[in-house]
């Protein structure tokens, strides 16, 4: 691991994380796109070959987005950019790393490249993020190297139900570990299959030691209330700006107005008279897929272990 | 005395936790007429653009005539909210501070450092955490510099109004914002 103050230490990590907080990071798929999401407001984009609507209903192997795609998105905005690895995949991370993308996403939505192993995060000087369903999915995440986690909800359905129910999860398990006696943390730590000294560390503190996000199905300006009155502290929008359904995209003005709508539902998400206001500017949102009538097996948050 | 901070978005809950420690009472402003409630304002980290956005023209025009009435901290994103110039790229602010600042001077986050330098507020040197930070490329007469590392000035001071292109809030060190809540107190 780093040296404390080191570059690339976790304080650097979290501390980017820490900045993003209250925002909206926004799926992209070329230079067009992340130019409107900044001009929406968006405090990050996840540069990308397709969103994970698309993966999702043209299938096939999804892997690290082209470097010169990433690169003409790095180019294009002043935000900070972020991209994903396939889980396991520590060179696809070298790569992302050597090209200077601000954060990696080790993420479930591409094809995993390993089945046992997620990447050693500590070796690299960039942050990750991860996914996680639950507090020991996360703790595991954390003590890879990870310095933001994301509740993984279904990515690509705009579905929000997962994204709600991951994040319930995650949340009352931590606030279960509170009540607990110090000698029932070791039980716990064995059965949330995570190491001891973080779940002490969340006994104690009551939340994660990086900051905790949501994604996963987040369509509109309710949804990123929702999630944020759960306990998410950012929100990740993947398909739902950007897609009219799973393989068209939305017109680029009405993606816009989205985005705006969901940058300010996420600022504001305490207040309903502004997420009415918000949510009455908007004509319609993504098709969507219900997570329900997925067969389990096509699911992306099985992904990762 | 009551002290908001600017809670659209950032690490706005750092400084909360910061100047509660220091006895302050926090507001977290999200609502122009929140302006109104606070002696003064703190405005956090985050992106500035976002910030920009947020706060629309009528809340811009609301906050450029609170900080010219009352005393304001910015730190990175704050700080470039407000300068007088912003480069990299050219953007609006609140023109409070006679500085010009540019975006993103160090490069990505690859380029984030933690580092140390001397400052005028009394004792060791402070460490500084620099996040994609911006740099203070022009100081005007009027504005102090209370710290700089290497060349660069990073704590700057013009009047009631504070800056720092570096993150004090997550730091374990308290000497920047109480010497803020010291220049609130003597008003």
């Amino acid at each position: 691991m780093s040296e404390k103050n080191g570059s690339g230490s976790l304080r650097l990590k979290t501390g980017l994380a820490e900045m993003l907080k209250g925002g909206v990071i926004m799926d992209v798929t070329n230079a067009e796109q992340a130019t409107i999401a900044e001009r929406a407001g968006a405090v990050a984009v996840m540069a990308l070959e397709r969103v994970p609507a698309q993966i999702r209903a043209e299938g096939g192997v999804a892997r690290m987005a082209s470097p010169k795609k990433i690169r003409e998105i790095m180019e294009a905005v002043d935000i900070p950019v972020m991209a994903k690895c396939r889980i396991g995949h520590f060179a696809e991370a070298q790569i992302l790393q050597a090209l200077g993308v601000d954060y990696i996403d080790e993420s479930e939505v591409l094809t995993p490249a390993d089945e046992a192993h997620h990447v050693d995060k500590h070796g690299f000087t960039v942050p990750f993020v991860c996914g996680a369903r639950n507090l020991g999915e996360a703790l595991r995440r954390i003590a890879e190297g990870a310095a933001m986690i994301r509740t993984k909800g279904e990515a690509g359905t705009g579905d929000v139900v997962h994204a709600v129910k991951h994040m319930r999860q995650i949340m009352q398990e931590m606030r279960e570990l509170t009540v607990l006696r110090d000698e029932e943390l070791y039980a716990r730590a064995k059965d949330l299959q995570a190491p001891y000294e973080l779940v002490r560390l969340v006994a104690r503190e009551g939340k994660l030691p990086v900051p905790n996000f949501s994604a996963g199905g987040i369509a509109t300006p309710a949804d990123a209330s929702l999630v944020m009155q759960l306990g998410a502290e950012s929100v990740f929008v993947g398909s739902g700006i950007f897609m009219q359904d799973s393989s068209n995209f939305a017109p680029p003005e009405e993606a816009e107005r989205r985005a705006r709508a969901i940058v300010r539902a996420t600022t504001h998400y305490n207040d309903p008279k502004v997420l009415l206001e918000v949510s009455e500017d908007l004509v319609g949102a993504m098709k969507g897929l219900a997570v329900a009538a997925i067969a389990e097996s096509e699911m992306l948050q099985k992904r990762g272990w | 005395m009551k002290v908001g901070v600017l809670a659209l978005q950032g690490d706005f809950d750092a400084h909360r936790k910061r100047l509660e420690e220091l006895g302050a009472e926090v507001v977290l402003v999200r609502r122009p007429e929140q302006l109104d409630e606070v002696d003064a304002l703190v405005i956090p980290g985050g992106e500035s653009g976002t910030f920009l956005k947020l706060l629309g023209e009528q809340g811009l025009e609301k906050l450029k005539q609170f900080v010219r009435a009352k005393p304001t901290f910015g730190t990175c994103a704050g700080a470039i909210l407000l300068a007088n110039q912003v480069e990299n790229p050219h953007q609006p602010g609140l023109g409070a501070l006679d500085i010009t600042i540019r975006r993103n001077a160090y490069g990505r986050q690859l380029d984030s450092s933690i580092r140390q330098a001397e400052t005028t507020l009394g004792g060791d040197p402070l460490e500084m955490v620099f996040i994609r930070a911006p740099k203070i490329e022009r100081v005007g007469r009027a504005v102090e510099v209370l710290a700089r590392e290497g060349n660069d000035p990073v704590l700057v001071r013009q009047g009631n109004v504070m800056a720092a292109t570096f993150h004090p809030e997550l730091s374990e060190d308290k000497r920047v914002h109480a010497a803020f809540l010291e220049l609130v107190r003597k008003r």
